[in-house]
């Protein structure tokens, strides 16, 4: 078996963030090394940082096995736990082999690496209403509802709170008000559960909020952060695709009209129309959309991004007017793509805790004379 | 300087489950803890809960289970509390929200677990302790105009008043560094064990005995100390858990020539005999140089043969663990484990309603030893125990505060003392020793000498050891003079906490001249019913602590099930 303790220490350089609150000066640097086994945490140097060199590094941390959630930081530019990375691979993904340390992002830094997660995060969290509001009535024993329904929202479940996907949210960056990730995620651990009683309410409430659920810009960055595989950005477009597909919700911020159309418009042509996603997404999906005054206000207010992308050669007037062209073997493909998802009697969702069947067992059966190797 | 009814110290499963039941009686409520409510240690609870909810399941098996696991030291009233009132109290969490596993039939299902003479583990695959606790803050963030929550107040003291009844505390907002007195009718402590005091140890780094510390020091006696849960399946190199719910999907335990030694110490149960048991085992085979890994100092925990599937879906948690903190895919191959300190049994004696001696004060979960645990806690009871007596805690305190007036007390003496104790370690010269060197020291000389096998001289270096360390403690220096987020200072208050806690485990260790759960004395190798079956209370002359702890004795509580014979 894989004995990774057999690896000798060596020597890490850190080099952390530091601010003092009290001291009025700005965020410094500051820079120590450290004797681990590669395979040990950065969580771990740090400690042993704090231990060795100096006990005023502050940093929140208690469990050293990613169920508490209290040490998510930056290393190296990426949202990471301290306790969930290797030292080897920070060492690896880090520029001259030297660690940078710094507090998570889109947070105020109260000292050193410590975050106000307060002020933001669980601000976001409150905001969903975060809490089951159960099926009347209340069953004398539990409610009897399906294996896979329980299994999937513990994929939410799972979530601790860490603030690794807040840290590095590229909407939220832009709109600080944007719900976010980690509270959106919590919002479907309630709209997935059977046993919630405010399904549509709740859908309807996170699809008519300008900063809800049509405000994430689908960039991944929450799904590559969460170190517990909650997949954010999943059950974001999870609650967009039960808000519009199941509850026909059509909210005021053009969410699902935005999205229907994107998704028309890629079925007729092969790839998305530019200059008609906006008379569409406003204006009802048909040709004559751009003629509706809200289309028309809107195509109006955008004219200075229509301009900068017509001078910098995005595109030219031929394929904003008639669209891109592609050949018809690959337009026919696209559209089979469409017909065979379309022909499904149910909604397929991707939950990476329900896994397939068992698969053939591996040649480990002799794990019991193996095991002394 | 703020008041409550009922004012709770530690926001763990214990300490939420008692603001709720309060707050639902009618009380006005505060929560205090040092960390935020979701990062207490509740959260790496992982296996289960037991419950008899099955319809062939009866709370009296469960119960007489437990008073067997706990080698007949467990108080048998307060298991009977426990297990009869488990169903229900499962059932209440399942409404509220948790995401308990379902069977084909939609119902909850149930794993099995150590020392269980049934299937009666409800579970969350294996975050059961962090569905439990983040669906309770669910309802804290539900109720928060009713219960007020002081997230990261760090607690110095207990406050009383001239007639000796605890009537508020002390606490240190840690991100101001500012000190307040808080007034409150009732006091629940609910701030864990002492694990940190063991190195290594499966607990957090914030697991410093504070609670049974402060209660000590304010004359509060601690019982059954003695009993110091060693977990089967720890990983070799870090301490950290694998959850008992591997054994409990069916995984085996093997030593170097790849037998499943527990064949003769358990023959029965197997590696799902009571977790004593198992570690005596495995600790018999390192010993006895059967133990794999390039020291001989562990033992292969086999999960490959439970389904894979099953796996993914159950144990998904491990698998996680496995790989990223051993490098081990534990679905392919086995993984070193060993046995290491996890739990303390005992904690500040409190009666079936969660009362310590102290009037006022309370306490439930690890902090506290009401006792159900005896001398050998049973997997997937130490939820359970934290929800029922911090639900009952909680209650009762309610009551009691609706009778009597807010306690007139004059908190600024005390209130200048603490803060004068925290300017005094901030502002020490360094002639002494770090904080963290102290407590390396501590750590190691706990998991030496007061391990899974003592011995009479072993305890007395220990000791001496600790006498020596807490000299120390009081001399430490340290680094961080500011007052935003000083963890540095409080880092020394709780190395301070912990060195009372090791001292009182020590003394009861040395006291029980005998083996049972836990405690196994190979100088005093067999349980002596005789001369031993009773409690080891440990307490300090609050008004003389320098005289040091004393020892006294109380009876156990034998309901229906007389003392026999221990086997698996």
């Amino acid at each position: 078996m894989a004995e990774v303790h057999d690896r000798p220490p060596e020597q890490f350089t850190l080099k952390m963030r530091r601010y003092d609150p009290e001291s009025g000066e700005a965020p410094y640097w500051d820079q120590h090394t450290i004797e681990l086994e590669p395979h040990r945490s950065v969580l771990e140097a740090i400690l042993q940082a704090r231990d060795r060199f100096d006990g005023s590094i502050g940093i929140r941390c208690s469990c050293r096995q990613a169920i508490c959630g209290s040490c998510g930081i930056r290393v190296n530019g990426e949202p990471a736990l301290a306790c969930h990375t290797h030292l080897d691979a920070a060492k690896r993904s880090a520029k001259d082999g030297v660690i940078e340390i710094e507090p998570m992002g889109n947070m105020p830094v109260l000292k050193d690496l410590i975050v106000d997660m307060d002020a933001v995060h669980w601000k976001k969290i409150q905001r969903v209403t975060p809490w089951l509001l159960p099926k009347q009535p209340v069953p004398e024993r539990e409610y009897i509802v399906s294996k896979e329904s329980m299994v999937d929202v513990t994929q939410t479940m799972g979530c601790i709170q860490c603030g690794a996907c807040v840290s590095d949210c590229l909407a939220m960056e832009v709109d600080p008000g944007f719900i976010g990730p980690a509270a959106l995620a919590k919002a479907y651990r309630f709209v997935g559960d059977p046993r919630d009683d405010q399904q549509f309410e709740r859908l309807n409430d996170l699809a008519q909020d300008p900063q809800g659920i049509f405000d994430c810009t689908h960039c991944f960055k929450c799904v590559q952060a969460c170190p517990k595989d909650v997949n954010p950005m999943g059950q974001i477009m999870r609650l967009r695709r039960i808000a519009t597909g199941d509850h026909h919700i059509v909210d005021k911020n053009n969410g699902e009209r935005h999205e229907a159309t994107m998704v028309g418009l890629i079925r007729n042509y092969g790839l998305l129309h530019e200059a008609e996603m906006i008379p569409r997404s406003y204006g009802g999906n048909s040709w004559f959309a751009k003629f509706t005054p809200a289309a028309g206000k809107e195509l109006l207010a955008s004219l200075p991004v229509i301009v900068r992308g017509l001078m910098s050669g995005k595109f030219n007037p031929k394929i904003a007017i008639f669209g891109h062209k592609i050949p018809k073997q690959d337009l026919k493909a696209v559209q089979a793509i469409y017909d065979k998802i379309e022909s499904r009697p149910e909604r397929y969702e991707l939950n990476l805790y329900i896994v397939g069947e068992d698969e053939a067992p591996e040649p480990v059966a002799a794990s019991t004379e193996g095991s002394n190797s | 300087m703020p008041e409550h009814d009922v004012l709770i110290i530690g926001a763990g499963l214990a300490g939420q489950r008692a603001a709720l039941a309060a707050a639902e009686k009618g009380a006005s409520v505060g929560i205090m803890s040092k960390v935020h409510p979701v990062r207490s240690h509740s959260v790496a609870a992982a296996g289960g809960i037991n419950a008899a909810i099955s319809v062939d399941d009866d709370w009296h098996s469960h119960a007489y289970d437990t008073v067997k696991g706990s080698d007949f030291l467990g108080d048998q009233d307060a298991i009977e509390v426990m297990c009869s009132e488990a169903p229900a109290e499962v059932m209440h969490l399942e409404h509220i929200g948790v995401t308990f596993h379902r069977n084909d039939k939609g119902e909850m299902d149930l794993r099995a677990f150590g020392g269980a003479s049934m299937k009666r583990t409800a579970y969350v695959a294996d975050i059961t302790g962090q569905a439990l606790l983040h669906v309770l803050y669910e309802q804290l963030m539900k109720h928060h105009e009713t219960v007020a929550r002081y997230e990261e107040w760090f607690t110095t003291s207990l406050l009383r008043d001239e007639e000796g009844r605890c009537a508020g505390a002390i606490a240190r907002d840690v991100r101001s560094g500012r000190m307040e007195a808080f007034t409150a009718k009732n006091v629940i402590l609910a701030c864990g064990g002492a694990g940190q005091a063991y190195k290594p140890t499966t607990n957090g780094l914030i697991v410093t005995g504070d609670g049974i510390a402060m209660a000590y020091r304010a004359g509060a006696p601690l019982m059954d100390m003695e009993m110091v849960q060693y977990h089967p399946t720890c990983l070799v190199e870090t301490g950290i858990l694998i959850t008992e719910g591997a054994r409990g999907e069916g995984a085996h335990l093997l030593n170097a020539n790849g037998e499943r030694f527990m064949e003769k110490s358990a023959p029965n149960k197997m590696e799902l005999a009571s977790r004593d048991v198992v570690s005596r085992a495995e600790q018999i085979e390192i010993n006895e140089g059967r133990g794999v890994g390039p020291d001989g100092a562990g033992i292969y925990l086999d999960v490959t043969v439970v389904p894979r599937k099953r796996t993914l879906e159950a144990l998904r948690e491990i698998v996680n663990l496995g790989k990223d903190f051993a490098g081990v895919d534990i679905t392919r191959e086995p993984i070193m484990i060993r046995p290491g300190q996890h739990y303390i049994m005992g904690g500040v004696k409190t009666d079936i309603e969660g009362r310590t001696p102290i009037e006022g004060l309370y306490a439930a979960g690890e902090v506290a030893c009401v006792s159900v645990h005896g001398g050998n806690r049973l997997g997937a009871n130490s939820l359970l125990d934290t929800l029922i007596f911090g639900r009952r805690s909680g209650e009762h305190a309610a009551a009691r505060a609706a009778g009597i007036p807010m306690p007139t007390v004059n908190a600024n003496a005390q209130l200048r003392e603490d803060s004068t104790q925290l300017e005094a370690i901030i502002g020490r010269s360094r002639d002494g020793r770090r904080v963290s060197e102290i407590k390396s020291e501590l750590g190691e000389t706990m998991n030496k000498q007061v391990a899974v096998f003592r011995d009479e001289e072993g305890l007395q270096n220990a000791l001496e050891t600790i006498g020596r360390l807490k000299e120390e403690a009081g001399k430490a220096w340290i680094d961080d003079r500011g007052t935003v987020f000083n963890q540095d200072v409080l880092g020394a208050l709780e190395l301070g906490y912990m060195v009372d806690c090791a001292e009182a485990t020590v003394v009861a260790a040395l006291e029980r001249k005998e083996s049972r759960g836990a405690q196994f004395r190979t100088d005093f190798p067999e349980r002596n019913d005789a001369e031993w079956l009773k409690h080891i209370e440990i307490s300090l002359n609050a008004d003389d602590r320098a005289s040091g702890p004393q020892v006294s004795y109380s009876p156990v509580t034998i309901t229906q099930w007389q003392p026999e014979e221990r086997k698996y």
